[in-house]
């Protein structure tokens, strides 16, 4: 998993007011000045890094799209056959593991942007109050962000595990004829998994917030209780209105975390009945037993067009504040 | 941070700070309660809780369930494994990128802004997009010799290009920001003193970027070490794989009771934990880099 957050420069804050003519196209570095060596160099430093991330990232990104409307089994490049949109309308018609796994991943996203956000919210606010022990209690929520997703799989199983749980333990169902497989119960298991995925995503929105709230102008507070606000209404009016940034990089964060989620699901079950995934499904398709590209890349392709949906208008806002800065 | 700024005279205990300090402590402990029960159980010998109950006052704690984890599952040798994975991944990320970012931040190229688009959009996608050709090139690339598996597949050579490759498109745009607060007399002065490019950005630039540098690394060292779905994808032979994924195939293999199961998770962890405690403060500017500030 990575993280991507990513908003203004930081000279953006300090950029002069629109509309005042600014000194664009000033040469920086002066161009003129540079050698052909340095060019050379220049030209290195970044066409390796350029080759190497597009060669992997956006050339397998645009295969993935072309083998969407192919079938092959892998072996050989003649195999491949152009089969139109066959693949769509199978995934679409036929496959009883894509409506719920579509389904699966906005649940993910619903859940994740409606607990733990506003806690991981709640909990920063808090902690911002200059209280004793802040770090301490910061640690204990942030742990979990910090252990790997399939550590965190494993240590849930502990406290899932029917015989030899916690939960099961406490509540008296690890008796024969009591059992609840929180695992295993189709009905139970992605809430089980949303439990674990929530734990972790309060963390780290906190310290997102955690973050922003330090960037909050302290005089705002002042004025707002010297107005007579109480603590709500100057954290409604006040506070909340100067997070907007945080909040577009918490949105984005979280829908690109509900697209990514895998780690915690193939730990728990592989994505087996109840908590399909579209990230499961386009894995299987590649270390399963049956390995079937063109079907696995159409998964593959809905994916692309959600996320890009997501990416392509945040990175316009955020470059275009950067252009002006 | 500045609630209390007004109120310069000392804080009596007022009952709102006492109810805050409740809650925190109540949802801290509900929050580590599944690590610690994973604790607990690893700390117990199999045949007492099979006999007494997992939820039970326990008869003697010991480290006997870590020790026996580590030595069936030869837990070292994946250690290594990750070592020679994240190692070579976090340095030569943090290169690459920052290559690239002082190519788009200290420069006017027209390109930059593209660039740097390309790199950021890259790191936004799901990994799983890109994961079918990536697995069939990695098949297609012979390189015998070179990997132990003759292939790009399979090796950790494999991993560590992947890794590069998508971690340098957060970096270059963390670090071209990071640079472009840098003021720009100082490179432009170098350079019409007659310095080399490339001694602006190693002996200039680099130097100046530690603080962002130290922070990236931090993070970049947890995500590369604590990466599942590579590893899972790419590796095919038990034997290669990094500790995080190799956990997985081990719980099946080697540990057949919950309490080693958890002494193996645990063990698992230690190493991102140390990192975190010691380098705490870099590790959260890092994810914040780039949200509020350079």
């Amino acid at each position: 998993m990575s993280i991507d957050i990513l908003t203004k420069s930081p000279e953006a804050a300090a950029e002069p007011p629109r509309g005042v003519p600014s000194k664009k196209r000033v040469p920086q570095g002066h161009r003129r000045l540079l050698t052909r060596r340095d060019r050379l160099t220049l030209g290195l430093m970044a066409g390796v890094p350029t080759i190497l991330h597009v060669a992997l990232v956006w050339v397998t990104a645009l295969a993935s799209i072309a083998l969407a409307f192919t079938t092959w089994d892998g072996i050989g490049f003649d195999s491949i056959k152009w089969v139109g949109l066959q693949n769509f309308r199978e995934l679409f018609d036929s496959n009883p593991q894509f409506w719920p796994a579509v389904q699966h991943n906005i649940i993910w996203f619903v859940v994740l942007i409606l607990i733990p956000t506003p806690f991981g919210l709640l909990l920063a606010v808090q902690l911002d109050k200059n209280i004793r022990f802040s770090r301490v209690y910061q640690t204990a929520f942030f742990l979990p962000v910090v252990v790997s997703l399939a550590v965190t799989g494993f240590v849930w199983q502990l406290v899932y595990n029917p015989d030899t749980g916690l939960i099961n333990s406490l509540i008296g169902a690890n008796k024969p004829g009591h059992y609840i497989d929180w695992i295993g119960d189709p009905n139970l298991n992605l809430w089980a998994v949303l439990v674990a995925a929530c734990w972790r995503h309060t963390g780290y929105m906190m310290i997102l917030y955690l973050a922003g709230l330090k960037g909050v102008d302290p005089s705002l507070r002042e004025a707002s209780s010297l107005d007579g606000a109480n603590e709500w209404q100057t954290f409604k009016n006040v506070i909340f209105p100067t997070l907007r940034p945080t909040n577009t990089v918490v949105l984005v964060v979280t829908i690109i975390e509900a697209l990514r989620a895998f780690d915690l699901v193939f730990v728990f079950n592989k994505g087996a009945q109840g908590t399909e995934l579209l990230s499961i499904l386009v894995t299987n398709n590649i270390i399963g037993e049956s390995s079937r590209i063109g079907y696995g890349s159409a998964i593959a392709v809905v994916l692309l067009v959600i996320s890009l949906a997501v990416i392509i208008p945040y990175l316009i806002s955020t470059f275009r504040k950067e252009r002006s800065a | 941070m500045s609630t209390t700024l007004s109120l310069k005279q000392r804080t009596p205990v007022r009952p709102s700070r006492v109810l805050l300090h409740t809650f925190l402590v109540v949802t801290s402990l509900a929050w580590l309660a599944p690590l610690l029960w994973a604790l607990f159980a690893a700390l117990r010998p199999y045949a007492e809780t099979s006999k007494k109950g997992y939820v039970s006052w326990p008869d003697k704690l010991s480290f006997a369930n870590f020790t026996n984890a580590y030595q069936q599952s030869d837990m070292l040798h994946y250690f290594g494994n990750t070592l020679i994975i994240a190692v070579p991944a976090v340095l030569l990320t943090l290169f690459l990128s920052s290559c690239v970012a002082f190519y788009v931040s200290r420069f006017d190229f027209r390109i930059n802004l593209f660039l740097l688009l390309v790199f950021t959009a890259g790191n936004l996608l799901p990994q799983q997009v890109i994961i079918t050709p990536l697995y069939r090139m990695y098949l297609l690339i012979d390189l015998p010799g070179i990997t132990a598996s003759g292939k790009l597949y399979d090796s950790a050579l494999g991993l560590v290009l992947i890794h590069v490759a998508f971690q340098s498109g957060f970096c270059a745009f963390v670090l071209a920001n990071y640079m472009r607060s840098l003021p720009h007399e100082l490179t432009e002065a170098a350079l019409v003193d007659g310095a080399s490019v490339w001694r602006l950005y190693w002996q200039i630039v680099l130097p100046l970027c530690k603080p962002a540098m130290a922070a990236l690394g931090t993070l970049l060292s947890i995500w590369i070490y604590n990466d599942f779905f590579w590893a899972i994808v790419l590796i095919s032979t038990g034997e290669n794989m990094p500790i995080t994924s190799a956990l997985n195939n081990l719980s099946g293999q080697y540990f057949t009771d919950p309490n080693l199961v958890a002494a193996g998770a645990l063990l698992t962890a230690i190493p991102t934990l140390i990192v975190y405690f010691a380098l705490q403060r870099q590790f959260v500017s890092g994810l914040t880099l780039g949200a509020n500030k350079g």
